[in-house]
């Protein structure tokens, strides 16, 4: 009992430090005066890869990326109010369509940066098999995924238990994060028992398997192909920054970065 | 008189030292008198439990509120007490009467609707039963919270300057309720004041206050002219006698009271013959002749013998001297006690130009 | 127009913020008392915890939250061995977290209204024969009634306005934890801006006639009565 209560302390600390070297890090690109900047809305699901994709983007071309998170739902929404982002990093197809359609994206500009994976995952070590049949099997009281109604994560989650036959009835036990960080929040603290998170968020990078509790990386077959798509924004037409990270993000240092943290490459 | 009130009390707040040990007569009104800062209103409240001195002992007419060695403190809403404060503290959410009924409503004892009535037409306040007290001028708000305290039929009535925050109108609207209440009550009264002119109006007993003390205490017309108390050297510095009315002289415009111990001659005052009345006589309205004048115009001569003397600054003595059974105040120079070769034990006689009716 | 889920999502609304109002009174009342008479040196200390939630970002707060009423938590595991289970994504989970994020709007008039009546008033009660509690009920709860309709209003208020602590704490299940802000801010993400309109347009034309009524209420009555 203690060692969890102690366990859940560490695991806000952790997550204080994070937040503190990440703003520690903007800092520092910013600090950069004579480079070129660009800003990149990035979703969250593509928090730690992209991260690290900046740091060795601004090292080989001396331009630095501020990142703003979040869900590509609302980054949406801001580009279409004219938020000044220049370039838009979605965690799906359909809101870098819909920009295309609306005419804020550069002509051609869109390309697929990685295929997103989707992982069943459970904070409890061996609660969840590798063939995902604690889901027909039940004996839980939530499920965590993104609300499928924005979030790209939510919709494939939703095809996966659709396709296993057990959407209707596991929906009762649905709670739904903003986001995928969120969602993942709920399962890591044990809120909720189970739940569908990206690859990304519970891969051990060194070892390249789930790093704590227990996961089925769900095969692409079950779900609709999960294309994380990126497009440069017309504001950043004229910015070498944005176009050198578009650019960057098709570089085999950046794939190389993308495989790691557990994301497919676009084929 | 059986019925006392003994209270003892210590406090200590640094530089000011609250340090008071009285016996209280058990009827009439007792007045703590002194100025701002001396701790009369520190001892009101320490008596209505209002505040907790650490060190005490408190007895009402035979009844513990207040023993720390013994560790009985009663809380203030269960002491038998009338307490009236400076500013009339009405609850501005009720009326007139339901201000009157909050501590009739909470008391055990069945206070007859006549007693109320009584204490309604005692303090005029009939016509504004129904009003909320924001529409109420500052005198008849302090008239209902001396009703309000009143109604509770208390065992002691526990007055904080109840006049000092109205102005000189106000002020004597309600000394005449004041009067009544001291005529019709059998309570004991303490009163907390800094003017002379209530003292001299209303006290029976006077305690005199000063940094957290009491100087001095004891029946008014003796205490006000202790020498060893600065209100006697005050130019203002007076006596109180308790008079009788006992003859009207409608030819001169005169009439005659009586004393303990002689008459005097004032203007005439419209009053039935046995009316009790205080007649206030200041020290700068007294004079000292060593014979009995023959020819003077001042009426009010009397014999005195000389009970104290002292040597006042700039020149003037203060006398005090035995009239009768009562004490009085001569302020007069000391050049003239010199040349009278005024002493302890002399008899003389006291001229007294002018006095005041105080009722 | 609404639909019947949004109408759903109003009256969940309704019940978490009419609940957690009653709650935040109750609980309110005496701490907003004990900070407005104390001189306890805690007295700080207690003002800025109430505080906290002024400042603080809800997502702070709901994470927080999510952390100490989870399985691991303390809170959650006091709840579990009472036999409640654990309270995120449940109706009172909401309710809790709403408690503590709306609790300042509440305390604060309060603790003004309180304060702004003195001593003095108390002080005659008790010369009066009202004990504490008596003169509490019969004379501070009349005199702090604009204090009282303030809190109310903004406590409810607050809460209708939530959004962030009740995302985090609430898991956006319908019927259950999904509350009329999360569901606006649904449609927006989801493109559904005829929907949000709706929605956005009642919630503001709720908060102001709420505020308006406050404000106008408070001019016939100020802050705290004075004693007369």
């Amino acid at each position: 009992m203690l060692f969890n209560s102690l366990k859940s302390v560490l695991l806000t600390l952790y997550l204080f430090s994070k937040s503190i070297f990440l703003t520690l890090f903007l800092f520092s690109v910013n600090a950069i005066a004579h480079a070129e900047t660009t800003l990149v809305a990035v979703a969250s699901d593509f928090t730690k890869p992209m991260t690290e994709i900046a740091a060795e983007f601004e090292k080989a071309t001396g331009h630095s990326a501020k990142l703003s998170f979040g869900s590509s739902g609302k980054a949406y929404t801001q580009i279409q109010s004219g938020a000044p982002f220049e370039v838009y990093l979605s965690a799906s197809e359909k809101y870098p369509l819909e920009l295309e359609k609306s005419g804020h994206v550069v002509a051609n500009s869109r390309f697929v940066y990685a295929i997103g994976k989707l992982v069943l995952w459970s904070a409890k070590p061996g609660y969840v098999d590798d063939q995902g049949q604690v889901l027909t099997k039940g004996g839980f009281q939530h499920l965590a995924l993104a609300d499928p109604s924005h979030a790209p994560y939510g919709v494939v989650a939703e095809e996966v238990m659709a396709h296993l036959g057990v959407l209707e009835k596991l929906r009762p036990l649905f709670v739904q994060g903003e986001n995928i960080s969120q969602t993942f929040q709920f399962v890591s603290t044990s809120n909720a028992e189970l739940g569908f998170v990206g690859l990304a968020q519970v891969i051990d990078i060194a070892s390249g398997k789930i790093g704590s509790g227990s996961g089925w990386i769900i095969p692409d077959t079950l779900h609709s192909p999960f294309r994380q798509t990126a497009v440069l924004l017309k504001t950043g037409a004229e910015n070498p920054a944005a176009l050198a990270l578009v650019n960057f993000l098709k570089s085999p240092t950046a794939l190389a970065i993308i495989e790691k943290y557990g994301f497919g490459l676009p084929k | 008189m059986t019925q006392t009130i003994t209270a003892r009390f210590f406090l200590d707040y640094g530089e000011f030292k609250f340090d008071v040990d009285l016996r209280l007569p058990g009827s009439g009104i007792s007045v703590l008198f002194g100025p701002s800062g001396s701790g009369k209103t520190t001892l009101l409240r320490c008596i209505a439990g209002l505040q907790r001195a650490p060190q005490g002992l408190l007895k009402i007419n035979g009844e513990v509120w207040q023993d720390s060695e013994r560790g009985v403190f009663v809380p203030t809403h269960k002491r038998p007490l009338g307490y009236v404060f400076q500013e009339a503290s009405l609850f501005p959410h009720l009326t007139v009467t339901e201000n009157l009924q909050f501590g009739l409503k909470r008391i055990n004892k069945p206070s007859s609707a006549a007693d109320l009535h009584q204490i309604i037409e005692l303090l005029g306040i009939g016509h504004l039963l129904k009003r909320m007290p924001d529409r109420l001028s500052g005198g008849e708000r302090q008239r209902v919270a001396i009703a309000r305290a009143l109604a509770l039929n208390p065992e002691v009535l526990l007055m904080d300057e109840p006049l000092a925050a109205l102005d000189f109108q106000r002020k004597q609207e309600i000394l005449p309720f004041l009067n009544r209440l001291h005529q019709e009550l059998n309570i004991p009264v303490l009163y907390v004041t800094h003017s002379q002119q209530e003292v001299a109006q209303l006290a029976d007993t006077l305690v005199i206050m000063a940094d957290g003390r009491a100087l001095a205490s004891g029946p008014l017309a003796e205490t006000l002219s202790r020498l060893d108390v600065p209100l006697a050297h005050d130019r203002e510095a007076a006596t109180v006698w308790p008079v009788t009315v006992i003859e009207h002289e409608a030819d001169y415009h005169l009439t005659r009271v009586a004393f303990a111990g002689g008459t005097l001659s004032l203007p005439a005052i419209d009053a039935a013959v046995g009316t009790p009345l205080r007649v206030q006589v200041y020290a700068r309205d007294a004079s000292i002749a060593l014979e009995l004048p023959s020819a003077t115009s001042i009426l009010n001569v009397l014999p005195a013998t000389v009970t104290g003397l002292t040597d006042g600054h700039g020149g003037q003595s203060v006398v005090r001297l035995k009239v009768g059974n009562q004490a009085l105040l001569a302020h007069i120079t000391r050049k003239s006690t010199v040349l009278l070769g005024l002493r302890v034990g002399m008899g003389v006689y006291v001229q007294i130009k002018g006095t005041s009716i105080l009722n | 127009m609404l639909t019947s889920a949004d109408i759903a999502t109003l009256w969940l609304t309704c019940k978490v913020a009419g609940l957690a109002t009653v709650l935040m009174l109750i609980l309110g009342t005496p701490l907003a008392w004990w900070l407005a008479r104390t001189t306890s040196r805690w007295k700080g200390v207690c003002n800025a915890l109430v505080a906290l939630p002024l400042v603080l970002p809800p997502t702070v707060l709901g994470f927080y939250l999510l952390i100490l009423m989870g399985p691991s938590g303390p809170i959650g595991q006091l709840t579990t061995q009472l036999g409640l289970g654990t309270l995120p994504f449940t109706f009172g989970g909401l309710v809790v977290a709403s408690v503590l994020y709306s609790l300042p709007f509440v305390v604060q008039p309060l603790q003004a209204a309180f304060a702004a009546i003195g001593d003095r008033p108390l002080e005659a009660a008790a010369t009066l024969r009202a004990g504490p509690l008596d003169t509490f009920f019969t004379v501070v709860v009349p005199l702090a009634r604009p204090g009282f309709m303030t809190a109310t209003i903004l406590g409810f208020a607050h809460t209708v306005g939530e959004f962030g602590v009740v995302l985090m704490v609430g898991g956006n299940i319908p019927d259950k934890t999904r509350v009329v802000s999360v569901q606006i801010y649904n449609h927006v993400e989801a493109l559904e801006y005829d929907q949000a309109h709706w929605l956005a347009g009642g919630l503001l034309a709720f908060s102001f006639s709420v505020l308006l009524l406050m404000y106008s209420a408070l001019k016939a009555h100020p802050v705290a009565h004075q004693l007369k």
